[in-house]
């Protein structure tokens, strides 16, 4: 399973790309394969401040619907609409396409708080079932 | 609490099969995906293991008049090798199970009932036993195997060497060449054409085996219950213990066209009268959304903020790319084209009620349910 080593990463399984002005966020691959068949997708309207931890956008298939988290705290200043037009995209393509929402922080080392590859790794090696 | 588990339950895990639970099932939710599952079985053909029904043998000289008094519909209209789509309800005429009868001859039926109520409908129909009948539940052992889709005709004849291009809908017919006590027949629950296989495990586990080794090169997938909702939803039928159960009246389902009020007697037949006398006060509807989110069971319906009913089932359509639900409102808004709204995590989405079922087939060939009252 692809977990890219520039990126940093919760325990709610969102991906974050570490910027000043525009870190982008998505979910992982191993969130987009438990959830599946991904068929609509909310985000947050640009200028929205949110707060680290706190549910910002929802991602549902076909069985449910899953909040996704903030990562670090901040304004929200670009969404995807490929993605609330072709949900799917998420599914496809979730590290690159398929991002959500980009937030320019407003506590830059709040990003020293997420997991990196490594330790995001050990986790969802730990969450397998079998 | 141990789960049960079916006959084929080791080909899911095999298959990586995502399982489960339901009713105490495990059960495969899907193998590779619900919406490739989906298309597969309205394009191809998708093999579904749905052991997990109860299979339930109602003979002997009394069986059809005992079934005649427990469902709504005339069983007595049912031709030997024909079948028909049921209910059975209280006294108060509340929806127990709904139920596919079988009659396999004059005087000897196989009742399918949903897994959840396998227990309590083959006490009622114990109960409510007439003259020499014997209600036995032959689920031990046994398997049902539903072949869904277009091709699933050519699926079973060529690959599987069963006859079934002379049975139309709703006929069964007893195939040998699957096993000693085993049927098929041309039902579904998926608003395709196929075909349901009622069979001993072993049978079940050499089909599944032969149809899915020869039948990967035609468009046959194994499919599980994520796709069989999303299939059953399209198709306007509705889900016992979810769109119904023992509050809901089949005419408050807008299932009224089961119902032969002219019987001499069935049970829950004078609350059916009275039901009628006195009016509905909530009717099942489906719904679409132009745009937006998944309606989900117990989101609520309102016009002009004042809550007028709640969703029962909803999903995402994939043939029809949109989103899609059944839920009970007001009589008055039961009307196709009317709009409500639909409240998703605060937010308000308009939905227009729509004629079911919300699709249609391909083929011309009438919707599953509406073939059920021959």
């Amino acid at each position: 399973m692809q977990i890219p080593p520039a990126l940093r990463y919760t325990k709610t399984h969102e991906w974050i790309f570490p910027d000043e002005h525009e870190a982008m966020v998505g979910i992982t691959a191993h969130a987009q394969e438990e959830l599946r068949d991904v068929v609509y997708v909310e985000l947050p309207p640009l200028g929205k401040q949110v707060n680290q931890g706190e549910p910002v956008a929802v991602v549902e298939s076909v069985k449910a619907a899953f909040d996704i988290y903030a990562p670090v705290s901040g304004t929200i200043v670009k969404t995807n609409a490929a993605v609330t037009q072709s949900p799917q995209v998420v599914n496809k393509d979730c590290y690159g396409e398929g991002w959500l929402f980009a937030i320019q922080p407003s506590r830059p080392s709040e990003v020293n708080t997420l997991m990196t590859a490594d330790a995001y790794t050990k986790l969802i090696t730990s969450e397998q079932p079998s | 609490m141990t789960m049960n588990k079916t006959a084929l339950h080791g080909f899911h895990r095999a298959l990586n099969a995502k399982m489960t639970d339901f009713h105490g099932w495990e059960m495969p939710l899907y193998y590779t995906s619900i919406l490739e599952e989906h298309q597969a079985v309205r394009t191809g053909a998708g093999m579904f293991d749905i052991s997990h029904m109860g299979q339930v043998r109602v003979s002997g000289p009394g069986a059809l008049e005992t079934l005649n008094e427990l469902a709504v519909s005339d069983v007595s209209n049912v031709g030997a090798g024909r079948a028909c789509y049921t209910m059975f309800l209280n006294e108060q005429g509340g929806i127990l199970d709904d139920v596919i009868i079988y009659r396999l001859d004059r005087q000897d039926c196989l009742v399918i009932v949903n897994c959840a109520r396998r227990a309590g409908d083959v006490e009622w129909m114990q109960t409510h036993r007439r003259g020499a009948v014997e209600v036995r539940d032959i689920s031990a052992g046994r398997s049902i195997v539903a072949v869904q889709g277009p091709r699933s005709g050519s699926l079973l004849e060529e690959i599987l060497g069963v006859r079934v291009s002379g049975l139309g809908r709703f006929d069964v017919v007893a195939v040998p060449a699957l096993g000693t006590q085993a049927w098929a027949a041309r039902t579904g629950y998926t608003g395709s054409d196929g075909f349901e296989l009622f069979l001993p495990d072993l049978d079940a586990q050499r089909v599944w085996t032969q149809a899915l080794e020869r039948g990967r090169s035609q468009d046959v997938v194994p499919a599980g219950l994520g796709a069989r909702d999303t299939l059953r939803l399209e198709a306007g039928l509705r889900l016992y213990g979810t769109d119904m159960d023992t509050t809901t009246t089949p005419y408050d389902a807008d299932l009224g066209w089961t119902v032969a009020i002219n019987k001499p007697s069935f049970i829950g037949k004078e609350a059916l009268l009275r039901q009628s006398a006195q009016g509905l006060s909530r009717r099942l509807v489906g719904f679409e959304l132009a745009d937006g989110p998944v309606p989900r069971h117990g989101f609520a319906l309102l016009v002009d903020g004042r809550q007028v009913g709640r969703v029962t089932s909803g999903t995402f359509s994939p043939v029809l790319n949109k989103s899609i639900g059944m839920g009970y409102v007001e009589p008055s808004l039961a009307r196709p084209s009317t709009t409500l709204q639909l409240i998703v995590r605060g937010k308000t989405y308009p939905v227009a009620v729509v004629k079911l079922p919300f699709w249609k087939g391909t083929s011309g060939a009438p919707a599953a349910v509406a073939q059920g009252k021959g």
